[in-house]
């Protein structure tokens, strides 16, 4: 057994954790506002890397220019989406709402990479590709910076929701009637969240983007986010952070030590059983509301 | 489909209760099933074994689906694990010489058992919770059968399928593997459209539209929901051994991976929830319209009128999934089922549209 090791497994799960957690914030944060699971979260980070990269390497923006394009760019594509798609699907049984998230989902899939080409691309931010070396231990500096940018943008998020426009968003997800009631516009509040979770997916694509390349692969971050999400508590932003640093770490150590006895794969094991451990014992999470049902 | 109900006057309960009250029903199905009987004789054996048979087998997959998902209203999305048990258990049967009869309602069994150990998560949660834990079935079944090289039979390994006889013929030939296919789905719809018109059917239906209410008028949501569970997960699981016997005969663990399970769920929300008829057109649109889209655009690419790349050719079935399963969300969220009993019902009553009932 070897301490170093551990560590360094640590502390990059550590560090990829709050990197799932930049892409589970987008679905916690539509989740807050209007109950919706957007399981197009996923396909929502691949737009976004792939906007950025257009921007970035084809127009050779510098890479400031491309990020603005790109939250802005998305702030309006989340938007767009509840508009013209969820709006009309209010109080329609869950399983239209998730199947059409899935529809979204397998869409944008099929046309990014369609129109774009499928070939990974890479994305550059200029980040040192050395690893930064604590004693024995190798830290990725791609995987700092982002769970830097996971914790900050978690931290922005928890902010958010002390201003005048997030305490709104709180009143829409205690109760939309009784919201509307006191004249906050439950569908503007909505609309702005799906914003948001469009700018959080910009922050998860470029990311994302720069440590593995652009292409489709982009979309299987919904599995871990989902974990972080469920684990965490379905409308809790508190749960993103600490979920996702469990997620991340045990998603991290585990396959460090099982891989080489199996022969791979064990991360998603190790989400799926998260998942399903979570739902069996704790449904609604470590932090989420549990759901009371009328009869 | 086309003819009018006027002069048709059941006079006894029975023939109200018939599976297909009108005449003119049963005369349409019986000529429909004249058809698929004689379809080797009159079709090339490409579109049999490349079109047909495997309409027939997501058909009958879909149907095992729909019973979950749009009689019971249990959400599953992990569906192609549960044909991928099926398959490799058939195959690992009739490999090891049980016959093929035993070795499908083996198939079966292995994918009920599995699909209730996860269906239990079913009777905590519902919803959003059970689409999760089902995904969570999908990825954990696709890494033990990729990592466990006794069922794979090796990390890149493709399995082929023995030779097998059913009640004596040898399944060797398009033929026979048509009329295996072709059985099967005819014992899935039969079974399906019974199940909907006995109390199991109905008691399904009202744990799927309030599993309290259902509680409170005598059934158990507890029971039937495993029930569902169970009988949804072994059609499922023959489905699958019977789509490795008679169409892939070679099965990875590719052939069954999320994308399927999304393409089946598909297939049911497309043709329409809990609507036998809809897994057929659902199952169909889902097959072909990709098919038919790629050949267009491999048409238009020919033309050279503008740049077409091979590319954009090979996403075009994950575009064309997503694009139907939005547009059948938004505006027929019956599916395509729904539309033909709409068409139906015009023509029932045609000129005399006002009598519509």
């Amino acid at each position: 057994m070897d301490i170093a090791f551990l560590i360094e497994l640590t502390i990059n799960g550590a560090l990829t954790g709050l990197m799932y957690g930049l892409v589970a914030l987008g679905i916690v944060l539509i989740y807050k506002s209007s109950g919706v699971p957007n399981l197009a979260q996923g396909a929502m980070v691949m737009i976004a890397a792939y906007l950025v990269w257009m921007v970035a390497g084809w127009l050779g923006a510098p890479v400031v220019v491309a990020l603005l394009v790109a939250v802005l760019g998305m702030f309006l594509f989340g938007m767009l989406t509840e508009r013209v798609l969820l709006r009309r699907m209010v109080g329609q049984p869950i399983i239209m709402v998730v199947m059409l998230t899935l529809g979204l989902e397998s869409l944008l899939r099929g046309l990014g990479p369609g129109l774009l080409g499928a070939a990974p691309k890479s994305l550059d931010l200029g980040i040192d590709m050395m690893p930064i070396i604590v004693g024995d231990v190798f830290i990725n500096r791609e995987y700092l910076i982002g769970g830097a940018i996971g914790a900050l943008m978690i931290g922005l998020a928890l902010f958010f929701f002390r201003t005048r426009l997030g305490t709104k968003l709180l009143a829409v997800s205690d109760d939309h009637v009784s919201s509307w009631s006191v004249g906050i516009s439950v569908e503007r509040a909505v609309a702005v969240s799906w914003g948001l979770a469009g700018v959080a997916a910009v922050a998860a694509g470029v990311m994302w983007g720069s440590v593995q390349g652009v292409d489709w692969s982009l979309t299987t971050l919904l599995f871990p986010a989902v974990a972080v999400v469920i684990l965490g508590g379905l409308d809790s932003i508190h749960g993103v952070l600490v979920a996702g640093l469990v997620v991340g770490i045990l998603g991290s150590v585990v396959p460090g030590y099982v891989d080489p006895l199996v022969g791979g794969g064990t991360r998603d094991v190790v989400t799926s059983l998260i998942i399903l451990l979570t739902i069996l014992f704790r449904p609604h999470g470590i932090f989420g509301r549990e759901e009371i049902e009328r009869v | 489909m086309f003819y009018r109900q006027s002069g048709i006057h059941h006079t006894r309960y029975a023939a109200t209760r018939k599976l297909w009250p009108l005449a003119a029903d049963r005369r349409l199905l019986g000529g429909l099933l004249a058809l698929a009987l004689l379809a080797p004789l009159l079709l090339p054996e490409l579109y049999l074994n490349s079109y047909l048979a495997p309409w027939l087998i997501w058909t009958a997959a879909a149907l095992s689906l729909t019973l979950l998902m749009g009689i019971a209203g249990q959400l599953h999305f992990g569906f192609a694990a549960v044909m991928a048990i099926g398959a490799y258990t058939s195959i690992h049967l009739a490999r090891a010489g049980v016959p093929f009869e035993l070795a499908l309602i083996g198939a079966g069994l292995a994918a009920a058992l599995i699909g209730c150990v996860f269906g239990a998560a079913a009777l905590r949660v519902k919803g959003l919770y059970l689409v999760m834990a089902t995904l969570a079935m999908q990825y954990l079944v696709s890494w033990v059968i990729i990592n466990v090289p006794v069922i794979s039979g090796g990390a890149q390994a493709t399995l082929a399928t023995p030779e097998v006889r059913l009640l004596f013929i040898p399944l060797d030939g398009d033929t026979a593997l048509y009329y295996t296919a072709l059985g099967w789905t005819l014992i899935c719809t039969l079974l399906l459209l019974n199940i909907k018109r006995s109390s199991v059917g109905r008691a399904l239906v009202a744990v799927r539209d309030k599993d309290f209410a259902a509680a409170v008028i005598g059934v158990d949501p507890l029971r039937y929901k495993l029930l569902a569970f169970f009988t949804s997960s072994f059609l499922g699981g023959v489905s699958g051994a019977i789509l490795a016997f008679c169409y892939y005969q070679a099965v990875t663990p590719e052939q069954f991976g999320f994308n399927v399970s999304i393409q089946l769920v598909a297939m049911v929300l497309v043709g329409g929830l809990g609507s036998v008829i809809g897994a057929y057109l659902g199952a169909g649109f889902i097959l072909l319209l990709p098919i038919v889209l790629t050949n267009l655009l491999a048409w238009v690419a020919g033309l050279e009128l503008f740049p077409v790349s091979f590319n954009l050719i090979a996403h075009i079935p994950l575009m064309v999934y997503g694009a139907l399963i939005i547009a059948v969300i938004l505006f027929e969220p019956l599916g395509l089922a729904k539309i033909y009993d709409n068409i139906r019902k015009y023509f029932l009553v045609w000129p005399f549209r006002h009598a519509q009932r």
